[in-house]
């Protein structure tokens, strides 16, 4: 009978509000609101969902109602009207027109214009911007009033991933550098991207937007509770979409004074180390992990690549080529102006905005001496800074 | 109501026809047609199917256990182009060769050369589709399309060589659309009975023709998109691309504007027919046959101007996303007139629940739940919780499994007797019905509530805390795909006979083509019927 099957569909809906009775592992709604407008969101969707709720029910019970009446074993015979015939009756079938005009665009439509202008204004009483730059497959982070900058990848091991060991608590939820944010700070949150589109979203926020390249989008969020909040990329974006998570973690801002302090040491001592001349063992060290980080998901460990959209490294032209000419300049599409300027219209992106100074020399240095590329030369940070 | 004069020696055209491949391949007739176009269909359901439990197995449970993210992309954007261009949009036009001319008391479409040729340009395009796969199976290129379906510059831009496929597959099927759009404008409207004024036309017919206009409006402006984006992959264009004063976002306007009406060519063919059925069985007239017209026309109208509402996180000003977010929910309106004529149709009837039956109340109350999940996705703000997470893919999945496929299945049932000359097996067509909407609702609940915790579509591997509804919505999906073998012994079991059918099949059947015998003859109507 109908009913089965009408139930089974009425009861998932049902359960949508049930959150409180829920299983803990089964998550029925919206994760718990952290900013007011994730708040809003919440309410807005709870309301939108009680009213589709009760205009199906009452259109099902109708409907219910009908099918077990109106039944030709039960010797019902058909009526035969094809129409509102009388004055009353073409009101009647305007009643429920009128109904939803009012709930489409008074009900829903009011909060729904509210919320709307809410989300859109991230302007009004920012304190402070975080820009937020996607790349296949990692996000980069900078905080331009502070000065820092920094990149963000998944960190959960490939071990895990290919079911070779347990699963880590924050499966494919975790990344080495979180975002730090103030507590109780409006924080309008600029977007783009280096190739293609990617979504920046963190359910408990409500923020959710595209970044996209070549053009600037904006956000905003006021996290009203401390703690870790974890989000991940929402645009397909290529082969590494599903491992592009968000880490944001919200403290107070005594906290987020001393992490800017931190973070701020940190960058000083990475420029610092520009200015010397590095070992070569220090450079392939450094490169190495720069490379696992950075460069590992398309051009793979062993620097196969993925032909023909990821180029080999191991052999490559380029690599086994100049990188630099006589007067110490960039060769056009030699290995280091690759590293350094990306190439235009293929997801090799730009890595001279990402990565330092030392981050580059080591990672260029460790390519032309590895995978069987056996150049023997190096680059020195300060020969990078130069070529900025 | 109408009156039909049947030829008493239905088949006096009947000479020399082609026999063998033969008359399949060179046909011109609608009925054959119609009928290759059904099974194009049906073997491309089961393949998209087949595509899709691939992913729901790799989906089963946390970690990459089946397949490469690369090949889960290819898998998810060629299931959908295959389930929306290969499956759906066919078995929409194979009933309509079949069933207009018969509707409107014609001998045959109005050009039938052209409709062989539409038909035939769709398996070359399915091949093209399906090829990559099979190259990459012997190291030619890295496999299918894997963008999705959408094709969202810039990503397609960098793609391999499966995207280059897509577009063509995607040109030829266009072409196949338009031209069978053409088809059934010019039958429509030149090739009608005497006295079947337009207003007096059946529901499946005018729905049929607000979808061609609407094919014919939008499938040039998704032409010109993906033809754009041929030229940014391989000329040096800059279309798609900032750097050289291109727009990303111009992509998703054009493919939208053509990708928001195509939820109504979807569709619309299904609400013409619906009425049909649910007024066989409830014995009853239809209701409001005028006002589901007007419904569709301002449903077709209103369909290509919101199409900017799938992508609201894409960042719009405020007053386009005000624009974009009210005419949406406006689509609620007609909608809910034709809601309100279906269940009028069945209300104070005397029912009986045949499976064409079965299936269009499952339809009714299903794709109700489609439409209003739509409604709260209309809201801007809601929307960014809902947008590209897995509550849209439920959202959709109910309006086009529930209210495409299944509405089509409805149809298939109706007529199969018709087609065919034999009564399909009822206590089979009966457990078809059940498996289906039982799988269904099985599979897709519990993709809302993923969407709600905050699943993202498309994505491989998962965290921990989506685990036990992706593993109930798998168990669903599994038993949906296999629920369909069902459906493919049906009808071959039709096919082949069984009791024989009435020229009425069902008792409170109306219209044309139920005054043919079953199997109708070659040309339908030899003498053309009158209306009164």
């Amino acid at each position: 009978m109908a009913y089965k099957k009408l139930f089974a569909s009425w009861a998932g809906f049902a359960a949508i509000f049930s959150s409180g009775l829920a299983h803990a592992e089964y998550a029925w709604n919206f994760p718990e609101p952290v900013t007011p407008l994730a708040l809003d969101t919440l309410h807005v969707h709870n309301e939108f969902m009680l009213i589709s709720i009760a205009i199906f029910l009452v259109v099902l019970a109708i409907m219910i109602y009908s099918i077990f009446t109106h039944r030709k074993s039960k010797g019902h015979q058909p009526a035969n009207f094809t129409g509102p015939s009388t004055k009353s009756q073409v009101l009647w079938t305007l009643v429920p027109f009128a109904m939803l005009l009012f709930i489409d665009f008074v009900v829903m439509g009011i909060p729904a214009y509210h919320s709307v202008v809410m989300m859109e204004d991230t302007k009004t009483d920012a304190d402070m911007v975080l820009k937020v730059t996607g790349s296949q497959w990692k996000w980069q982070y900078e905080y331009p009033a502070e000065g820092i900058k920094f990149v963000s990848t998944l960190t959960t091991p490939e071990a895990q991933i290919y079911n070779k060991e347990a699963k880590g608590e924050h499966y494919l939820l975790d990344v080495d550098n979180h975002v730090v944010l103030p507590v109780n700070k409006k924080v309008r949150i600029l977007l783009t991207s280096t190739d293609v589109i990617h979504t920046w979203w963190v359910p408990q926020f409500g923020a959710k937007r595209d970044a996209i390249p070549g053009f600037m989008r904006e956000t905003w969020a006021r996290i009203e509770k401390p703690g870790i909040y974890r989000g991940q990329c929402a645009e397909l974006c290529g082969k590494g979409h599903g491992f592009m998570p968000i880490v944001v973690e919200a403290v107070s801002e005594a906290d987020y004074k001393v992490w800017v302090a931190q973070q701020k040491a940190k960058q000083e001592s990475a420029a610092a180390s520009a200015e010397k001349q590095w070992s070569k063992d220090d450079l392939m060290k450094q490169g190495a992990e720069v490379y696992a980080k950075q460069c590992v998901v398309c051009h793979q460990a062993n620097g196969q690549g993925l032909p023909p959209t990821f180029p080999a490294l191991a052999g490559s032209k380029l690599i086994n080529g100049p990188m630099l000419d006589a007067g110490g300049r960039l060769v056009k599409d030699g290995h280091l102006d690759r590293v350094m300027n990306g190439k235009p219209g293929t997801a090799m992106q730009a890595f001279k905005n990402t990565l330092s100074d030392a981050e580059i020399a080591a990672v260029v240095t460790f390519e032309r001496n590895s995978f069987g590329n056996k150049m023997g030369d190096m680059v020195q940070p300060a020969q990078a800074k130069a070529l900025r | 109501m109408t009156t039909a004069t049947i030829a008493t020696h239905d088949d006096h055209h009947d000479h020399g026809h082609p026999s063998g491949i033969q008359r399949w391949l060179f046909t011109t007739n609608h009925k054959d047609i119609g009928t290759m176009y059904m099974i194009f269909a049906l073997i491309m359901f089961m393949v998209g199917g087949a595509m899709i439990m691939a992913v729901r197995a790799e989906l089963f449970q946390p970690g990459l256990q089946l397949m490469k993210p690369e090949f889960f992309n290819q898998l998810i954007g060629v299931h959908a182009l295959i389930m929306i261009f290969a499956a759906l949009m066919p078995v929409a036009t194979g009933l309509a060769n079949w069933l207009i001319p018969m509707m409107i008391g014609a001998p045959d479409m109005a050009l039938p050369r052209l409709n062989n040729w539409s038909f035939w340009l769709l398996p070359p395009a399915a091949t093209l589709l399906v090829m990559p796969f099979i190259l990459a199976l012997f190291g030619i290129g890295t496999g299918a399309v894997a963008t999705g379906w959408t094709l969202y510059a810039p990503l397609s831009v960098q793609g391999g060589m499966g995207v280059d496929f897509a577009i063509f597959a995607i040109h030829l099927l266009g072409i196949s659309s338009i031209l069978a759009s053409i088809n059934v404008v010019v039958t429509i409207l030149n090739m009608r009975a005497p006295g079947m004024t337009l207003m007096k036309m059946p529901l499946f017919v005018w729905a049929w023709l607000i979808t061609a206009f609407l094919l014919i409006a939008t499938i040039p402006v998704l032409a010109g998109a993906v033809t754009m984006l041929l030229t940014d992959r391989h000329f040096d264009t800059h279309f798609f691309d900032a750097a050289g004063g291109g727009d990303p976002i111009l992509f998703q306007h054009l493919f939208w504007f053509f990708g928001h009406p195509e939820v109504y060519i979807l569709l619309l063919p299904i609400w013409g027919f619906m009425p049909h059925i649910l007024s066989a069985f409830a014995r009853k007239p239809i209701y409001g046959h005028k006002a589901q017209i007007y419904s569709f026309w301002a449903i077709g109208i209103m369909s290509v101007i919101v199409w900017a509402h799938h992508f609201f996180t894409v960042g719009m000003p405020l007053p386009a996303l005000l624009y974009f977010m009210y005419s949406t929910m406006a689509i609620s309106l007609p909608l809910a007139v034709l809601f309100f004529c279906w269940i009028a149709t069945i209300w104070r009837g005397s029912m009986t629940f045949e499976t064409p039956m079965l299936f269009a109340l499952g339809f009714v109350i299903l794709f109700g739940i489609g439409g209003l999940t739509g409604l709260v996705l209309a809201d801007v703000a809601a929307d960014a919780q809902y947008h590209h997470s897995y509550f849209v893919v439920a959202h959709f999945h109910y309006t086009l499994f529930a209210g495409g496929i299944m509405g089509a299945m409805a149809g298939v049932y109706f007529w199969l007797p018709k087609f065919t000359g034999h009564m399909y097996d009822e206590k089979l067509g009966k457990t078809h019905f059940w498996l289906t909407a039982i799988s269904f609702n099985l599979t897709f609940i519990p993709q809302f509530f993923l969407g709600l915790a905050g699943m993202p579509r498309r994505i491989p591997d998962y965290a921990l805390q989506f685990t036990e509804f992706n593993m109930i919505s798998s168990i669903g999906a599994f038993s949906l795909g296999l629920s369909q073998l069902l459906f493919v012994y049906i009808i071959i079991k039709c096919a082949r006979g069984g009791e024989k059918a009435s020229d009425k099949v069902w008792e409170g059947a109306k219209g044309l083509e139920f005054t043919l015998t079953s199997p109708p003859p070659y040309h339908s109507f030899t003498v053309q019927p009158v209306m009164k």
